[in-house]
């Protein structure tokens, strides 16, 4: 199973974004151990809501607000995307993060074909004939 | 924290960490089956004490610092004593002495060369297929005994007994726990890099097994792959391997229909296949061809697999490069399947006579003789040159051929379909 693991930093002001060189350092050996381990699948850092927008909807109608915004709490810094087998070994992998503070992690399973329910993911498993090398891979 | 979740969070750990221990405990006691016993105790002791205390901080090192101590009773009191294991009891006490040094980088290489150094020990030659695949799924995957049997659907003993034989086996031929180099690398990595392709290859296509260890197994291989490339990240044939491996996994949502039919590539909606996946497979790809002065096997399935996952639609399909790519294939890989393969690429890129000319040098391949895939190729090379009554003949020995009941009727039906002589085939 995947699951989508945000960072929501809790940094009351946007100009202290950067994070020090020892976070830094910390955060890339943990990445280094997620990789080694083969369960993170992509990963991305964000920049402040200074360089972003928000697009909110009245009447049907996009409207964009640029940033930043003022409910930093809610602002997430960035993402990873994890494969592993259970629930738990994503949560393990999230209690590892070197994290303290206003930090919050959050998981959230990404839906995926095993969330289908069992004869679409039993149609997906099957194939006798090995199909694709009838047909030069 | 209720003892149930964390009887799952002791799980979670055990599999995050349980290749580490075992790899970090066979160097220490120098017998994989040992090193097994030792963390799988190490484990108990988790589960008595973790419900109660929670889980440690570095639940590693707690789990390498119990198996240590366990390790000196266990040596200890070995009735043959000998003093290859005394040495052994006195090491470990050193290290034990010296534990809280546990976390520098220095560390951190050796974990990764012992998980390395295991996973070579698991597929090591003088082991069967079998038992290398059973080995690396239950000490560097961590599955369950269990889980293993129920994915190649034997019964739970066998894959028990498989696993202490070869444990025996390991321990008797003296394979040394470590990383090979020089000229043994190559053949040892080929090793490593089959057992990781078959495990995979069963998932997916699925000769046996439970349906929903199918993806599991892709699932696993596919992680294994990812230690391999991240471990051993100079070699080539490695991130081949992974390449393949995502480039294949990502068209598993479209080779299937709603109705569990099997969906040919060339006819499978594209819209479906899993972007992520098809981006990290040309990724790897290009890792692996960055690194490669002499493409290997997998790098050039990859590369094969790539041309597909590049082209929009079938119809902007690169088959002149699939066709060169498999000319290459068939010089490394000279199996009769690949050769078979490199014939329709060739007809695809260069027309059914080109094809043709390539089945037919094939025909006196000892091994493809009651291969139904020679017979079926070949007749529909002959059906699309106009030569009907050769390629009904062709198409309905290839249909006796078939132990698939489905494939079968569908041979039957082309081969009835084949114009030339009026006859037509009944029973489809």
């Amino acid at each position: 199973m995947r699951f989508m693991m945000f960072i929501y930093p809790g940094i009351k002001d946007e100009a202290d974004w950067t994070p020090s060189a020892e976070a830094v350092g910390a955060m890339s050996k943990y990445n280094e151990e997620l990789t080694k381990a083969g369960v993170l699948l992509a990963l991305d850092g964000l920049h402040p809501t200074s360089e972003g927008a928000r697009i909110t909807y009245e009447d049907g109608k996009p409207r964009v607000t640029d940033g930043p915004f003022a409910e930093t709490k809610e602002v997430i810094g960035g993402y990873w995307l994890l494969q592993t087998k259970t629930k738990e070994e994503a949560i393990e992998w999230a209690s590892r993060c070197p994290a303290g503070g206003d930090v919050v992690l959050e998981l959230r399973r990404v839906f995926e074909m095993s969330d289908f329910p069992p004869e679409l993911q039993a149609a997906a498993g099957v194939s006798e004939t090995e199909p694709e090398h009838t047909a030069a891979q | 924290m209720t003892a149930s979740v964390t009887h799952q969070t002791i799980e979670a750990v055990w599999r995050i960490e349980s290749a580490r221990l075992i790899g970090g405990l066979t160097r220490i006691v120098r017998d994989i089956g040992l090193a097994e016993d030792l963390a799988q105790d190490a484990l108990v002791v988790a589960l008595e004490r973790w419900p109660e205390s929670g889980v440690p901080d570095n639940p590693g090192a707690w789990l390498m610092a119990t198996a240590k101590y366990l390790a000196i009773d266990t040596v200890r009191r070995r009735d043959r004593l000998e003093r290859k294991h005394e040495q052994i009891a006195r090491e470990i006490g050193m290290q034990l002495a010296m534990d809280g040094s546990d976390l520098d980088a220095e560390l951190d290489d050796r974990i990764g060369d012992d998980v390395l150094s295991l996973m070579f020990m698991c597929c090591h030659p003088v082991l069967s297929a079998d038992a290398r695949i059973a080995l690396t799924l239950r000490l560097i995957g961590g599955l369950t005994t269990t889980e293993i049997a129920r994915a190649f659907l034997v019964p739970e003993p066998t894959v028990a007994q498989r696993m202490v034989r070869a444990k025996r086996t390991l321990t008797a031929a003296e394979v040394p726990f470590e990383v090979p180099s020089g000229d043994e690398l190559d053949r040892r990595l080929a090793s490593v890099l089959e057992v990781v392709y078959l495990v995979f290859n069963e998932g997916y296509t699925a000769t046996a097994g439970e349906d929903w260890m199918r993806p599991a197994l892709c699932e696993e291989a596919l992680r294994l792959g990812r230690i391999l490339a991240a471990l051993a990240p100079g070699e080539a044939e490695v991130h081949g391997l992974l390449a393949l491996m995502e480039l294949q996994a990502a068209r598993s949502p479209a080779r299937v229909d709603a109705g569990g039919e099997p969906v040919l590539l060339l006819e499978q909606d594209r819209e479906r296949w899993d972007q992520l996946q098809l981006r990290r497979g040309l990724e790897a790809l290009a890792l692996a061809q960055r690194g490669a002065a002499n493409p290997g096997p997998y790098l050039l399935q990859a590369a094969i697999a790539a041309c597909h996952g590049r082209a929009r639609s079938a119809a902007q399909t690169d088959w002149r490069e699939i066709a060169a790519l498999y000319d290459a294939l068939v010089v490394r890989l000279p199996t009769p399947v690949v050769a078979l393969n490199r014939a329709v690429a060739h007809t695809m890129a260069f027309g059914p006579a080109a094809g043709l000319e390539l089945v037919d040098a094939l025909r006196a391949e000892p091994a493809l003789a009651r291969y139904h895939l020679l017979p079926s190729v070949r007749g529909e090379l002959l059906a699309k040159l106009g030569r009907g009554a050769e390629a009904r003949a062709e198409l309905e020995r290839a249909a006796e051929l078939t132990d698939n009941r489905r494939e079968r009727e569908t041979l039957l039906r082309r081969a009835a379909a084949c114009t030339g002589d009026p006859r037509t085939v009944s029973g489809s």
